[in-house]
């Protein structure tokens, strides 16, 4: 255990797990609305904000972000965040139609969705990882550029953004890590606060709490789920652009492991809990980097398996409780 | 004087601030049919989860020939000789109307990996007791020649009489029937309430919830009258036909119901 | 389908019926020296490949136990396979030298006890938080030895224990002539031969025969299992857990035991496949073969034994035959489970009414004809 070290940085630790966890909460959103909603683990949620990473890769790189500065460069960036919000929805919104609609209208097992679901994820990374051979067949490769073909690890992007660190009090801070936290908490708050307040929000509570009722009242349980997918979306392609902020680099199964992490997340906050997401995320972020500082990096992962699996055990209702959905035995 | 087979004594459940059941206090001697009725989310059906060990009571014994199964795993108890059936029909659907039969039986058995990997006397004799005694429940009930059908498969009269085999399969004391005329018509109320008397002829005690007032007249030796969670009648038939709090609570209301 | 073609297999007599099992066994056996022209691979070892569907075959009947009879969605099955070759690993090379023999069983038992210890906490928990955990697990296990030097890290373990051979190298007892087939003849080859039984690097013949014996062995204890109290409760656990336990069925006991099986099953796989390979590392135990294996089941039709046989087959083969579009197969099984689910969740091949049911239908029309009189007199 290297403890001189984790005192000596705890500040530093704690602003990166706060910046990470901040990701894991945005994409732990999309699990945990759809779970309120259907009870069901969207297990493809994790593609969903890879197809993000991609998108804003594109759009910085083929707009070129590294030759531009001020105000030049802040329109980049909201366009590549638009563009990763896009596809992240259109993505979300496609698995609901292909993976999930048909197997809602069936009232089938919870098992055969989430089978349906694991394989629209694999559907989904395998289409990602081997476009450059698909676009090969359609003799498109020699037209693509080196950003957009290289599937497996690509880190074009890093050095296009610069990122300017400063000092509070003698801590030495990132400003990315800062625009991440405040950039997904305050996405959090808003989206919380639309939940609670509008017309479409109220809907996904009913349709959480009793969807007969709530369809017989006037919900439309097909468009709410829609727009559950279509929220969750958004949300992971928010997570997807901060993520690209932070770390320039992604492949096609970056998925797989922040998804399980956001959807530890979720369930370590309470799952079907909008509030619970955020406080999820915060605390697993910090745990794994004061726990990686600890006991090495390469058990970076193994925390976050471990701290989901006890959390299963010990409290499978989460730390603030599963709201959303009704109460399960 | 008969003996009591199933005493609930003072039995409370609440669910957070709502009262399920207050107080109630009622026995069952061996070998009677006894009638729980009462209006709709009187607590009939939260009385037969709390015997059955599904809800586990705020307070108060229930004894079941003597001994207390309070905090009893639901198959201790079913193990011990209580068995029941289900107001909405919960079968095993895509295992036969047999195997269903026979998943009652094994409770009684005790077959593990092993004996059943060697094929050990005890495998045999245990599956072909188990066997005999489902074909025979069966055919007590009529559907033996629906053995094979997949459960999700047959009438919905015969998934009804399906549970009450599987029940007896059990090799029960106390047999609980939950509104197992639920659905039929008049003809096949009348077949199912011979066959209640049937059973109880075998040697099961029944406690049978039941919201038709002439099966529940015809059928039981006593009835008990559920309202709002607590207990307000109990006697024979008769009895309860002339009780006034019994006719204000249910029976008026029951007949516009019913017809 | 063919319900014809059924009836009549099932209308043979029992003898007939040995002796066609027999034959098939032994084609079965006798395939990779046949190496019959469409089904062999040309891109790679025959042996080889169908050692490869044979443990597939064997981890699929276990996961099988797992999720088709039991119902329990296990994403982490890799685990216990991966549990089963590193303990046959570490026990016959890195850290011992035991026999072979030795280290499989408890290879077996090591995978046994960690389904146990994994399945006593998590088995209370919901069906699908259920699938996460075990999805945790297989990646903890993988991590673990990844990150560990005493279990070989990402370098892997070599030199791994083989069985002992029957006879004497290098030649062993006789030598089997492959068949050798040219454009319209048929030859023996005199150069290709597998000696008996000669567990070399070269010759993954004797362990075909090896896993294929496993494989048969696995399949008649499924068998008897499956027909016998233990097999009833799994599937009334599956269908209605409430029900089944209110109807006696000690539950958690039986979730637990088929959690324990399925582990047994995957370790003796793992173990198999460690010795055969000779070398492992974690690269053999991704998640994504968690993910296959669950294919080769669903695919196959989860509960039906033989359905899942051809489950196995098909994932373990297919990409072999077709080496070109390797890369593709885990685009393909996505593929596969998205559509199965939507439009067949049954599988190719459901669970059916078994054929003890079908012959009680017929004693009892047979009973009741003769005793039809009685019937109606006591209705």
């Amino acid at each position: 255990m290297n403890f001189d070290f984790f005192f000596s940085n705890l500040p530093e630790l704690t602003i990166t797990g706060l910046a990470f966890g901040a990701i894991y909460a945005l994409i732990a959103l999309g699990y945990t609305m759809v779970y309120g909603v259907l009870q069901l683990i969207n297990f493809a949620h994790s593609e969903v904000f890879m197809y993000g990473t991609f998108a804003t890769l594109w759009v910085v790189m083929a707009l070129g972000a590294a030759d531009a500065d001020g105000v030049q460069l802040i329109a980049i960036l909201i366009a590549a965040l638009l563009a990763a919000m896009a596809l992240s929805a259109l993505i979300a919104l496609a698995l609901e139609r292909v993976a999930y609609r048909p197997l809602i209208k069936r009232d089938a097992p919870r098992l055969i969705a989430l089978i349906s679901a694991i394989g629209a994820s694999f559907v989904l990374a395998e289409l990602m990882g081997l476009r450059d051979r698909i676009a090969g067949w359609l003799h498109l490769d020699d037209n693509l550029s080196e950003y957009v073909r290289k599937a497996k690890i690509n880190n074009s992007m890093a050095g296009a953004i610069e990122k300017p660190r400063f000092e509070v009090a003698g801590v030495s801070i990132s400003s990315i890590d800062v625009i991440v936290i405040v950039a997904a908490i305050g996405m959090m708050i808003l989206l919380d606060q639309f939940v609670r307040r509008s017309r479409l929000g109220k809907g996904i509570r009913a349709t959480a709490q009793d969807p007969e009722t709530a369809a017989l009242m006037g919900v439309n349980p097909t468009r709410t789920i829609q727009y559950t997918f279509l929220i969750g979306g958004l949300m992971a392609g928010v997570a997807a652009f901060l993520y690209m902020l932070k770390l320039d680099a992604t492949n096609y199964q970056v998925g797989f492991l922040l998804g399980v992490k956001a959807f530890t997340a979720a369930v370590l906050g309470g799952i079907g809990n909008l509030r619970g997401a955020l406080l999820g995320g915060l605390v697993l972020g910090v745990a794994e980097n004061w726990g990686q500082a600890l006991i090495g990096s390469q058990w970076r992962d193994v925390i976050a398996f471990v701290l989901l699996v006890l959390i299963l055990l010990v409290r499978p209702t989460g730390l603030l409780g599963e709201s959303l959905g009704k109460a399960r035995a | 004087m008969p003996e009591a087979i199933l005493e609930v004594q003072n039995l409370t459940l609440k669910f957070g601030g709502l009262t399920a059941l207050d107080d109630v206090t009622f026995h069952i001697n061996e070998g009677e049919i006894l009638g729980l009725i009462g209006p709709n989310g009187a607590g009939k059906t939260t009385c037969f989860n709390a015997v059955t060990g599904v809800y586990r009571p705020t307070s108060g014994n229930i004894l079941f020939q003597g001994g207390s199964i309070v905090g009893l795993k639901k198959h201790k108890i079913t193990q011990r000789g209580i068995a029941r059936t289900f107001q909405n029909i919960r079968l095993f659907p895509t295992m036969t109307a047999l195997e269903n039969v026979l998943v009652g039986a094994d409770a009684q058995h005790s077959t593990g990996m092993l004996t059943a990997l060697f094929r050990l006397p005890k495998h045999r004799r245990e599956e072909r007791d188990g066997h005999d005694r489902a074909m025979e429940l069966l055919r007590f009930m009529g559907i033996h020649r629906k053995a094979d059908e997949l459960a999700a498969n047959l009438s919905y009269g015969d998934q009804r009489r399906l549970e009450i085999a599987r029940a007896m399969a059990t090799n029960p004391k106390l047999i609980c029937l939950d509104e197992p005329a639920a659905g039929f018509n008049p003809a096949e109320k009348v077949e199912l309430m011979n066959l209640i008397r049937k059973v109880r002829d075998q040697g099961f005690t029944v406690l049978l919830i039941e919201h038709d007032m002439k099966l529940v007249m015809g059928v039981t030796d006593r009835i008990v009258v559920l309202e709002f969670g607590s207990k307000i009648a109990e006697g024979s038939p008769a009895e309860i036909r002339d009780n006034p709090a019994v006719i204000a609570a249910y029976l008026g209301v029951d007949e516009e119901d019913a017809s | 389908m063919n319900t014809g073609l059924k009836s009549k297999v099932t209308s043979l007599p029992k003898p007939v019926k040995i002796l066609i099992w027999l034959l098939l066994a032994l084609l079965a056996y006798a395939l990779p020296l046949l190496e019959p022209p469409i089904l062999s691979t040309p891109d790679s070892d025959f042996a080889s490949v169908l050692f490869t569907v044979s443990i597939y075959c064997l981890v699929a009947l276990g996961l099988n136990i797992v999720v088709g009879y039991a119902g329990l969605l296990d994403l982490g099955y890799v685990g216990f396979y991966a549990i089963g070759a590193y303990t046959v690993a570490i026990l016959t090379s890195f850290h011992a030298s035991w026999p072979l023999l030795l280290a499989i069983p408890v290879g077996v038992v090591a995978a046994m006890v960690s389904g146990i210890i994994l399945g006593a906490p998590t088995l209370r928990v919901r069906g699908d938080y259920l699938a996460i955990v075990t999805l945790g697990f297989g990646e903890i296990i993988r991590l673990v030895v990844l990150n560990t030097e005493w279990l070989g890290a990402s370098k892997g373990i070599n030199n791994i224990g083989r069985p002992p051979n029957v006879g004497d190298a290098p030649d062993g007892l006789f030598e089997l002539p492959h068949l050798f087939w040219g454009n319209g003849t048929v030859l023996l080859d005199t150069k290709d031969t597998t000696k008996f039984l000669i567990f070399g690097y070269s010759d993954a013949v004797p362990f075909y025969w090896v896993a294929l014996t496993a494989v048969i062995v696995v399949l008649f204890a499924d068998r008897l299992i499956k027909n016998s109290r233990v097999g009833r409760a799994w599937e009334a656990t599956r269908e209605d857990e409430d029900a089944a336990e209110l109807m006696g069925v000690p539950t958690f006991k039986f979730k637990l035991l088929a959690f324990a099986t399925g582990a047994f099953v995957g370790g003796l796989a793992g173990g198999l496949f460690a010795t055969q390979q000779s070398f492992i590392n974690p690269q053999s135990f991704l998640l994504l073969f968690s993910i296959l294996y669950l294919a080769a089941v669903v695919v196959g039709g989860q509960g039906n034994r033989w359905g899942v046989l051809i489950g196995a087959f098909l994932v373990a083969y297919l990409p072999e035959r077709f080496r070109g579009f390797e890369d593709f197969r885990v685009l393909a099984f996505g593929l596969a489970l998205v559509l199965l689910a939507t439009l067949r969740p049954q599988g190719l091949l459901p669970p059916r009414r078994t054929v003890r049911a079908k012959q009680l239908e017929q004693e009892l029309d047979e009973l009741e004809e003769g005793a039809g009189g009685e019937e109606t007199a006591r209705a």
